[in-house]
């Protein structure tokens, strides 16, 4: 029996593709002025109240991070149906260290990555005998550096801040890596895993273009429809930071004098991994109200890079010291970033 | 037929369940699905992204959950 309603859809996705593109211009365009239309001529708000300036905030920069969201995702998905983690483990396959380290870094930004398949993409990259320091690269990498944390930075921070993140980001990933290899901490890793024998490995399936621009919507469906309300609450918080926290408030606990400040947002960062989407907008407003960037950089690396509940997933295949090793590692290397954008900034 | 779903028990190993399920049901097909947690077994079809399906030991998708009709698709593909 053959389906016959493809080139129907397929025409569609076309039609869609094309109309969604120039409207999508159009709104992003004429935002700033459609803002101030609603907030002063539809709701007829005060200018210059807190409340004015709250709502103002919100009904600008809700619209434009989930546009941004929405092209940027669309765009991610299709170039990640060029890569995957079997062509990556091609790619990695006899590198040698410093080399295998910098090309996981990278790859894992490009690598569709979901921290629920961590366990079967380490056993994969093990069996195939790519080394531990060079798996863990790509494990920093890949759930760091990705396009959600990448589009609000950018939104929000500017590109310089999303620039310095992604750099900052893959400087820590390939050191971490490097340093964990050159530790030869496999005994730690559970010792089934380097006993198992996984099955043949299977071929990367063959992609039309049309097929590829599909990926592009289910993955703005998935990614969207999952953070769309984190972003919502988070920027409803900014906003209330932005238009009621008097200036410079931040600067006692979260500025550069409060040394301490950058440790202590690394701890506070790693069991609030789910809200990432959330906690964007959140230090945007912070940093607004005077919290250093090398402060706010680390906590939110910590916040996206050192999840919790991927360390209790890990567990499965690592003993606690090389959690906790790994942990140490990358938790440094936040800290050096922070203290040395306090410095700097 | 055989359908067996592999995932470690993530939100998307269960929507692919549940898509599955639907598929079958809507196929009116006479198949059993059933899930695979043990991570050793899932190893052993050679995938490195979860959620997977497969049918009668053939891995048909893994890595993403497909619509109910791509499924479907799948599904009387494989039973030719």
């Amino acid at each position: 029996m053959k389906l016959n309603i493809a080139p129907n859809l397929r025409n569609r996705r076309r039609f869609l593709f094309f109309v969604l593109l120039p409207v999508w211009y159009i709104m992003y365009h004429y935002l700033q002025p459609l803002s101030d239309f609603v907030v002063d001529d539809l709701l007829r708000m005060t200018r210059g109240s807190h409340l004015t300036e709250s709502i103002r905030f919100f009904v600008y920069e809700v619209p434009k991070v989930l546009l941004l969201l929405t092209l940027i995702i669309f765009c991610v998905g299709i170039i990640r149906t060029y890569f995957s983690p079997e062509r990556t483990r091609k790619a990695l396959e006899g590198k040698s260290h410093f080399t295998g380290n910098v090309l996981a870094s990278l790859l894992g930004i490009v690598t569709p990555f979901c921290s629920c398949s961590a366990i079967p993409l380490f056993l994969g990259f093990i069996e195939s005998g790519i080394p531990l320091g060079v798996t863990f690269s790509f494990l920093i990498a890949a759930p760091m550096i990705n396009e959600v944390a990448v589009v609000l930075l950018f939104g929000l921070f500017g590109w310089k801040t999303a620039f310095i993140y992604i750099i900052t980001g893959l400087v820590i990933a390939i050191s971490a890596g490097w340093i964990i290899g050159r530790l030869h901490l496999e005994k730690w890793v559970e010792d089934w895993v380097y006993k198992m024998k996984a099955g043949e490995q299977l071929l990367d399936e063959q992609l039309t273009f049309e097929d590829r621009v599909k990926r592009g919507f289910e993955a703005v469906r998935d990614i969207v429809g999952k953070v769309w309300l984190y972003v919502m609450i988070g920027i409803a918080v900014g906003a209330g930071v932005h238009g009621y926290v008097p200036q410079d408030f931040m600067a006692s606990f979260m500025g550069k004098s409060a040394w301490y400040s950058v440790p202590l947002s690394i701890v506070i960062g790693i069991p609030l991994y789910s809200n990432a989407a959330g906690i964007i907008p959140i230090v945007s407003a912070l940093i607004e109200k005077g919290a250093a960037l090398g402060t706010s950089l680390a906590f939110m690396m910590s916040v996206i890079g050192l999840s919790l509940p991927e360390m209790i997933i890990l567990r499965k295949v690592l003993k606690m010291p090389l959690i906790l090793t790994f942990v140490g590692i990358v938790g440094t290397g936040i800290m050096i970033v922070g203290f040395l954008f306090n410095l700097i900034f | 037929m055989n359908i067996k779903i592999l995932g470690t028990g993530c939100t998307n190993c269960k929507n692919l369940e549940k898509a599955t399920i639907n598929a079958v049901a809507e196929l009116n097909l006479n198949a059993t699905v059933s899930k695979v947690e043990d991570i050793q077994q899932i190893m052993n079809y050679g995938i490195m992204r979860t959620p997977a399906l497969v049918v009668d030991e053939k891995v048909l998708l893994y890595g993403r959950v497909p619509s109910v009709s791509e499924i479907k698709e799948l599904l009387l593909k494989s039973k030719q």
